[in-house]
């Protein structure tokens, strides 16, 4: 048995994988059967003074035939009145002792904030997340990322909250920003116990092109909301990763934005996170997905013989360097596997049109001097039966771009195979350093 | 469907039409107890299906399409949401592409060169969404295509099935004047005489057939070239004549005791089916033979057996390995439950006075008797020697075929082509479209010539 139990800045919970603070998290009622199913944590759909909300609220975007591969929401903060979020998160947390329970806040003035906190840890819940990157409505009132986006009063909230608290301290980041850097340091400076992030990202999702108007429609009108779900992955995995690496940081994270399965999770943390919080995959499959969540990290981590998720956390940051420090005598020439390639050609299409011309149908000859290992069986299949085509790649030309391999419909078909040079490793930096940082053929020529 | 939209469509602005022998189905005709095999797709069914495409480059399907439509890019514009694009490229490739939806055999042409196969993935289902392509582009009568300028140039078309409209259609949009001689009363040729009912019923065939003419085609219908019409006339009033008179019809199998009450002929039968007032199955059919082992056998017993006939039995001379009958067809017919009896050759038909008993059948070595309701023979089409020997110098082949050079269609006689079922090549709607477009292509080459003087 692997040990997937983990503290967080003080946070105790039986395993990573947290309801993230949106609809899933809405009332005590919902909250209980997800811990039933085995959600270790939970952060309670922010709560501050109640607020209105508008109908419709969602839009999303379709990948092919994948529904919901980024999901946007114009929907505010809880518009439950205070008391009765708070009085269902102390039963909450009373059934669940172990679990945990940690409530989303955002507040305007100092002593709302004092108020809203004293009240809040009344409940018992183990600690505190500070909205500071909801991206619409509420920061038109001075809110959710427009606190995000001013470092200057990130720090400063944080530091009010530091102060009224007894219980661990959260900020929640925004991406809407151009560097993550200042705003993380920012809220450690002020005295965050611990980060999270992302919170959605500023989008639209569409428009109504019979109508004209934008999604999610609201009667004629719409607005900008916050994107979600597995489209926005990437970007919170390059943030998560980011602070991770900056050693100003050094507060544990929760890593949020397009976590589905226990891969994703497991990617996070090894980028840096030690819990993960989910949102739009649970309104997408419900509270079920956490037995995958669980099963599938406990079986990843055993394979790789790690008996804890701690040996997992941060695994990969080493290996996340600047482009200047990237070997440049490493080479990978793509591969196409004849047994396995299914003849659609799209790798010749996309490596002709998108990207170096070095991928050739069966019979094409080859240039001279130019090293192309399958070319010559290619010919021969081709000769035995005229309908052969599985292309074939000149590895003299192609630069190791990876585009073939990303677009190739068959899992495993084309592989990108590592060119023995006996060049020893050598960045960009190093050369900056050696003063050999000059290719020619520039403006000064 | 069906009654609505097309008499929506007859009434209205197809005046070329109206100047020919009007047309109607009886309304309670068989095929319409039979349910779609495979019926419309949905938006999001077809969707679904669409994005599974791989988008090929020198994609296999194309090739293997007797048509070439660009299969790709019509299924790329149904998953972009662009139904009328994808029209667009089905009916540019091919007139027929409605019907081609829902009768081509997929699953031995285009699908069946599919990348996906060696995923191993189901192939894409391409006649499927051929038909979503293009259903509602037919319902609604859009047009594509309009015909360039008059260039004066006459031309008759011998029969109205897929071959000849498909050829007419394409000559119309070159600039010429097609007339078809069609000696039924209505259009389609088998297309709308012969498709399995389970396939597509006879008004959805002439609803196709009708949104083809409408670009201008003109055809005279109960003429009968050869009989009501002196072929050498043909000749001398027109440019140029294109032969699209398919086969012929049913074979006998020329036995003791085949003429008379419960043996019929199986195009006769299916003709009956489809475009009759309830005919056929007058009287409790508890047993019958289908005699032959083609797809029009496979189709005229599984027709059998979705009308309620509990024993229908296949009689076939040979075994199933070497059957000319498709072999996903021969599965689904013994899934609906036929039995299959090969190596079995009918030596006798006999009757108690002229009531139908059975037929004595000769099952490798043992002769058998067996009893039988009804008997459909379907060992094949003869050829329309008789008619098509009065082209002048128009060759025949052995097979009673219309010898044609492949690339052209053009016959022996050279202001004669000819295309479709009557030529030699394998018997489907999409062949004869193929053929009527090349035609209609290669004649178009030749009248220029001509009018260049070439004569
Ligand atoms: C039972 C059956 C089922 C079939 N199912 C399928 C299927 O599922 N899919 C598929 O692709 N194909 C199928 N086919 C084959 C397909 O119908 C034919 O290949 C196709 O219709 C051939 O087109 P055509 O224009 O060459 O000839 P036809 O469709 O035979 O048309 C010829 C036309 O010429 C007319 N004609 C003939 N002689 C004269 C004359 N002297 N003067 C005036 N008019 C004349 C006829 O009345 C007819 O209308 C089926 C055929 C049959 C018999
Ligand atoms: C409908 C909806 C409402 C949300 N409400 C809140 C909220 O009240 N407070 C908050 O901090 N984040 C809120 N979020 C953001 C999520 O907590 C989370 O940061 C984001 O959805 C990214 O995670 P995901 O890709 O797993 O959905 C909301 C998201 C959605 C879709």
């Amino acid at each position: 048995m692997v040990e997937l139990s983990v503290n967080f800045a003080g946070i105790k919970s039986p395993n990573p994988f947290w309801l993230a603070s949106g609809p899933p998290t809405n009332s005590g009622e919902q909250v209980m059967r997800a811990f039933d199913l085995g959600w270790g944590g939970a952060v309670w759909k922010t709560i501050g003074d109640p607020i209105v909300n508008v109908s419709s609220r969602l839009g999303a975007v379709d990948a092919g035939d994948f529904r919901m591969a980024g999901l946007n929401n114009i929907e505010l903060i809880s518009d439950r009145p205070l008391a009765e979020n708070l009085r269902e998160i102390a039963e909450v947390k009373k059934r669940f002792p172990e679990r945990a329970v940690v409530v989303s806040l955002m507040m305007e003035s100092k002593e709302d904030w004092r108020e809203i906190i004293r009240r809040t840890e009344d409940t018992g819940c183990d600690g505190l997340e500070l909205n500071f990157g909801c991206p619409h409505g509420m920061c038109e009132r001075g809110m959710g990322s427009a606190v995000g986006q001013e470092p200057k009063i990130i720090r400063e909230i944080t530091a009010w909250a530091r102060e009224f608290a007894k219980t661990p301290i959260i900020v929640k980041l925004t991406p809407n920003i151009t560097d993550i850097i200042e705003p993380g340091r920012a809220a450690v400076e002020g005295g965050a116990h611990a980060l999270s992030l992302i919170n959605t990202i500023k989008s639209l999702t569409g428009v109504d092109l019979d109508k004209f108007v934008p999604y999610p429609v609201v009667g004629g009108r719409s607005t900008s909301g916050g994107l979600c779900g597995p489209a926005v992955k990437p970007i919170a995995l390059h943030m998560v990763g980011t602070l991770a690496k900056d050693a100003h940081i050094g507060v544990p994270i929760s890593a949020i934005g397009g976590i589905s399965t226990w891969r994703d999770a497991a990617e996070f943390m090894a980028i840096g996170a030690t819990t993960v919080q989910i949102c739009t995959a649970v309104m997408h499959y419900g509270y079920r997905i956490i037995e995958g969540l669980i099963d599938g990290l406990s079986n990843y981590l055993e394979d790789r013989r790690m008996k804890s998720v701690s040996e997992l956390i941060g695994r990969a940051v080493p290996a996340l360097v600047d482009w200047g420090e990237l070997d440049l005598n490493y080479r990978v020439v793509a591969d196409i596997n004849p047994d396995t390639c299914i003849g659609c050609q799209l790798c010749v299409v996309a490596c002709d049109d998108g990207a170096h011309q070095c991928i050739y149908v069966a019979g094409a000859e080859v240039k001279r001097g130019h090293v192309a290992p399958r070319a010559t069986e290619a010919a021969e299949r081709l000769a035995a039966n005229p309908k052969y085509r599985v292309p074939w790649v000149d590895e003299t030309d192609c630069v190791g771009c990876n585009l073939c391999a990303l677009i190739c419909p068959v899992p495993d078909c084309i592989t990108m195979k590592p060119i023995e040079t006996d060049k020893p490793f050598e960045s960009w930096n190093e050369r900056i350093r050696k003063g050999t940082a000059v290719v020619p053929g520039g403006l000064h020529d | 469907m069906g009654e609505s939209s097309y008499s929506r469509l007859k009434q209205a602005q197809y005046h070329e039409l109206k100047m020919t022998k009007s047309y109607s189905l009886p309304t309670e005709r068989w095929e319409q107890r039979f349910s779609e095999a495979q019926p419309l797709y949905t938006d999001r069914e077809a969707l679904g299906e669409a994005h599974r495409c791989l988008y090929c480059v020198d994609a296999p399907c194309i090739k293997a399409c007797p048509t070439a439509i660009d299969i790709p890019t019509f299924i790329r514009k149904i998953a972009e949401g662009n139904l009328h694009g994808a029209a667009k490229t089905v009916l540019s490739a091919n007139i027929f592409g409605y019907s081609c939806g829902r009768v081509c055999p997929d699953k031995v042409l285009c699908a069946a060169s599919c990348v996906l196969k060696d995923y191993p993935k189901p192939p894409i289902e391409i006649a499927r969404l051929h038909r979503y392509a293009t259903e509602s582009f037919l319902r609604e009568g859009r047009r594509v295509f309009s015909p360039a300028p008059p260039t004066g140039k006459k031309i008759a078309l011998v029969g109205a099935g897929p071959a000849s409209l498909a050829c007419a259609h394409e000559l119309k949009l070159l600039g010429h004047e097609p007339s078809i001689f069609e000696k039924h009363h209505f259009p389609g040729g088998l297309n709308t005489m012969s498709i399995a009912p389970y396939k597509m019923q006879a008004d959805d065939a002439l609803l196709e057939a009708e949104y083809i003419c409408n670009i201008g085609i003109e055809i005279r219908m109960g003429v009968e070239v050869g009989r009501d019409i002196d072929v050498k006339s043909l000749l001398q009033n027109y440019d140029a004549v294109f032969i699209g008179a398919g086969m012929g019809g049913d074979t006998k199998l020329q036995v003791a005791g085949e003429d008379g009450p419960g043996v019929i002929g199986a195009l006769a039968w299916i003709e009956q089916i489809k475009t009759t007032k309830r005919p056929a199955l007058n009287g409790n059919i508890q047993r019958a033979f289908v005699v032959g082992g083609g797809n029009t056998a496979l189709d005229a017993a599984r027709e059998l057996l979705q009308l309620g006939v509990p024993h229908v039995t296949m009689v076939y001379r040979r075994t199933a390995q070497v059957m000319p009958g498709f072999r996903h067809e021969l599965d689904a017919a013994r899934r609906e439950g036929m039995q299959l009896l090969e190596q079995a050759v009918i030596t006798e038909i006999v009757r108690d006075g002229p009531r139908l008993k059975g037929a004595r059948i000769r099952v490798v070595d043992e002769e058998i008797f067996m009893p039988a309701d009804l008997i459909i023979m379907a060992i094949g089409q003869s050829i329309g020697r008789e008619a098509l020997s009065k082209f002048s110098g128009v060759e025949l082949n052995s097979a009673g075929e219309v010898q044609v050079d492949p690339a052209t269609g053009q016959t022996s006689n050279r202001r004669i082509h000819a295309g479709g079922d009557a030529t030699p090549g394998i018997k489907l709607v999409v062949r004869a479209v193929a053929d009527g477009k090349r035609a209609a292509q290669a004649m178009h080459r030749d009248l220029l010539q001509s009018a260049k003087g070439g004569k």
